[in-house]
């Protein structure tokens, strides 16, 4: 039997808004989920807590413009050192033009400004 | 007669007044269908009210207020590159914003030249100016009346530095430092209990802080030098009456920091300024204004014995919310910041910038900067509310709102002394906790549909986003890195080691740190090689997780 599905919640690079993911944080926890709350870090050390922690979602949140330099950043590192189920899903302030290419680059969904936390808890859920 | 009727309105059980749960505040006060005189039996206006620009400064901190002087209204000139942000700033002036804030991007903001390894991705982003160096400064402020106009530095952990530049520009342009006006946000105290753009512990950063008042106090008598921040409290979520309390609180423990420094109260306190968010509850949010007003005045009378009249005064910069807007049918928001900051204005605000619809989304276009600044325009020359003061005074509803402000703040300030004021209640993680309480009701609220948003959650439209965005200049980052190093190739290095020593030195000592900064500055020593510098004396902070 699969075990609770373990999830990293980090802020992308530098990015201080933190409103976004302590609240869905929180509702994954609530939903039953194992949550690692990171706070900020760059990509080699969420890659790094992923790996040791054995999660199966790595979240990303930034609402500073970083997102498609750093996001992509984690999802190679990631595909390198051989997490190669693990899925990366991001939120926060994306422009909608930005999300094509942020799938491209191997995010499997983004969640932008006013998602509902249930469509977040649905897939993340669903993911394993 | 006529309370009682409203009382028998009240219990009319056969024709009942809806009440379906939903009508409380985002303070989450409950509010009835009718207030009346019974709600405000005490009222006494000439002490709860007095006259505008009379203590205790419910009704406005100016005689006149926008009768003679409109508030300042206050737009965002930052942008990536200095030079970028300087013209965006003489546009927004020559457009008739009469006052510029300046925010930095997220490099800056952590204490990191462009050119460090964890600011890849981030240099000119969020909308913030990078500034490594003096000469980054130059460039913002070139052709900027720095005599003229208030520039408001959204400038926190960085602030001994980012004003060490200000006033070593000035001062090279030959303007006067006692000439100076505007404003160094400044406030340590919201980083850790909200924005979390902080790098030392509370203790050591609030020395710094207090480094600059002295300073600004000495030299710079227009400037004030800390805006007290409610804003960013409740953008990460705390509720209007939290914002307050919290606010507040913090504002007293800057005076109390300053009095221990060995400053009379007066010296200093009438230059402490104020930010506050709109919410969108209308009349909740002009009640907090005026209830503000009246607990700062009164506290610093009463309790912090200020005698100077100036002391007394709560003066506010106001921005519309940010967390308001919506991404899903972006022109919604247009309405909804006209809403906030006829609120605003009508709460007496001394300064107001107003958001850009598209902020959901992505850093403002022209187009919609304009807008918005045109919004407030339009409340200040054509919607006649400047025409006499404080208008809602004498509300049934106002005042009895007025009044519970004031009194749940009690509340929170009683909670906060007995955790041992407002900085052991931040080593106890109590603000982050009450703040990412209030996130997560708020958003369950949003969730089950007790409260609306439209086009969000009600009114939905499956639509895909048809406006046209900001696109950031994907070249920045590289030109920027480059300038840098070669500005750390040509300066004097030697002379960059020794004053970065004097600043270890200092930051070891309780020595004032600013006049070797200024010193640093000019010396072309980068922000980023400062803050290492005081993080090896002062350590880092780490925040207590609150989810």
């Amino acid at each position: 039997m699969k075990k609770n599905v373990r999830v990293v919640i980090a802020r992308l690079g530098m990015d201080a808004h933190w409103r976004g993911s302590i609240v869905v944080a929180r509702a994954l926890r609530d939903a039953g989920m194992e949550v690692i709350y990171l706070g900020n870090q760059m990509p080699e050390t969420i890659v790094k807590t992923a790996i040791d922690e054995d999660v199966d979602i790595v979240g990303l949140s930034t609402l500073s413009g970083n997102h498609m330099v750093l996001a992509p950043e984690v999802v190679r590192v990631l595909r390198e050192k051989g997490m190669d189920e693990a899925k990366v899903i991001l939120g926060g302030t994306i422009p909608p033009d930005d999300i094509p290419r942020l799938k491209e680059a191997g995010i499997a969904e983004v969640f932008g400004t006013g998602t509902p936390l249930k469509k977040i808890i649905d897939f993340v859920s669903g993911s394993i | 007669m006529y309370t009682r009727k409203i009382k028998e309105r009240d219990d009319d059980k056969e024709n009942p007044i809806p009440d379906r749960g939903l009508f409380k505040n985002l303070s989450g006060f409950k509010i009835k269908a009718v207030y009346g005189p019974e709600d405000i039996s005490q009222f006494d206006p000439e002490n709860d009210l007095g006259l505008p620009g009379e203590y205790p400064f419910t009704r406005g901190v100016h005689k006149t207020m926008y009768r003679e002087r409109l508030w300042t209204i206050r737009q965002l000139g930052s942008l990536d590159s200095p030079s970028k942000a300087g013209r965006r700033t003489k546009k927004l002036l020559q457009m008739g914003a009469t006052g510029i804030s300046l925010c930095l991007d997220m490099p800056t903001i952590m204490g990191r030249d462009s050119d460090d390894p964890l600011a890849e991705g981030e240099v000119g982003s969020c909308g913030g100016v990078s500034i490594d160096s003096l000469e980054d400064m130059r460039n913002l402020l070139e052709g900027v009346p720095l005599d003229e106009i208030s520039i408001n530095f959204v400038s926190n952990s960085q602030s001994p530095i980012i004003l060490a530049m200000f006033a070593a520009v000035a001062q090279e342009r030959g303007v006067p430092l006692e000439l100076l006006t505007g404003t160094m946000q400044n406030d340590i105290l919201k980083e850790y209990q909200a924005q979390k753009s902080y790098y030392f512990p509370p203790r050591p950063s609030m020395r710094l802080t207090i480094d600059t008042l002295t300073c600004c106090n000495e030299h710079m008598p227009r400037f004030n030098p800390i805006s007290i921040s409610g804003y960013h409290l409740a953008s990460a979520g705390a509720t209007p009456v939290q914002e307050l309390a919290f606010t507040l609180a913090n504002g007293f423990t800057y005076v109390e920091e300053g009095i221990k420094a060995g400053l009379p109260v007066d010296s200093f306190a009438p230059r402490l300024s104020f930010f506050f968010k709109v919410h969108n509850d209308f009349f909740e949010n002009i009640a907090k204004y005026r209830s503000a007003r009246r607990i700062w005045a009164k506290t610093m009378r009463e309790k912090y014995k200020a005698k100077d009249p100036r002391s007394w005064l709560f003066r506010v910069h106001t921005q519309t919310s940010g967390s308001s807007l919506t991404g899903r049918q972006p022109e919604n928001n247009v309405i909804r910041v006209a809403i906030q900051a006829l609120s605003a204005v009508l709460g007496g605000t001394q300064s107001l910038h107003t958001n850009s619809f598209d902020e959901a989304l992505s850093i403002p276009t022209p187009r919609s900067e304009k807008l918005a600044l045109r919004t407030q325009q339009i409340i200040a020359h054509e919607s006649g509310v400047t025409n006499t003061i404080d208008p809602l005074a004498g509300s049934y509803y106002v005042e009895t709102l007025t009044n519970r402000m004031e009194e749940e703040c009690e509340k929170y300030f009683k909670e906060i002394e007995g955790l041992g004021g407002v900085i052991s209640a931040i080593e106890k993680g109590y603000f982050a906790k009450a703040i990412a309480d209030s996130s997560f009701s708020y958003q369950r609220d949003i969730e089950n549909g007790k409260r609306t948003v439209v086009g969000l959650n009600e009114f939905v439209e499956q639509e895909e986003v048809d406006v046209e965005l900001y696109e950031p200049d994907p070249r920045f980052e590289k030109e920027k890195i480059l300038d840098l190093k070669d500005l750390k190739r040509k300066r004097d290095n030697n002379s960059v080691e020794s004053c970065l020593n004097e600043i270890r030195e200092v930051s070891r000592g309780s020595e004032n740190v600013m006049p070797v900064l200024i010193k640093a500055v000019r010396a072309h020593v980068t922000l980023g090689e400062i803050i290492g510098v005081m993080r090896e004396v002062f350590g880092e902070f780490r925040e207590v997780s609150a989810y």
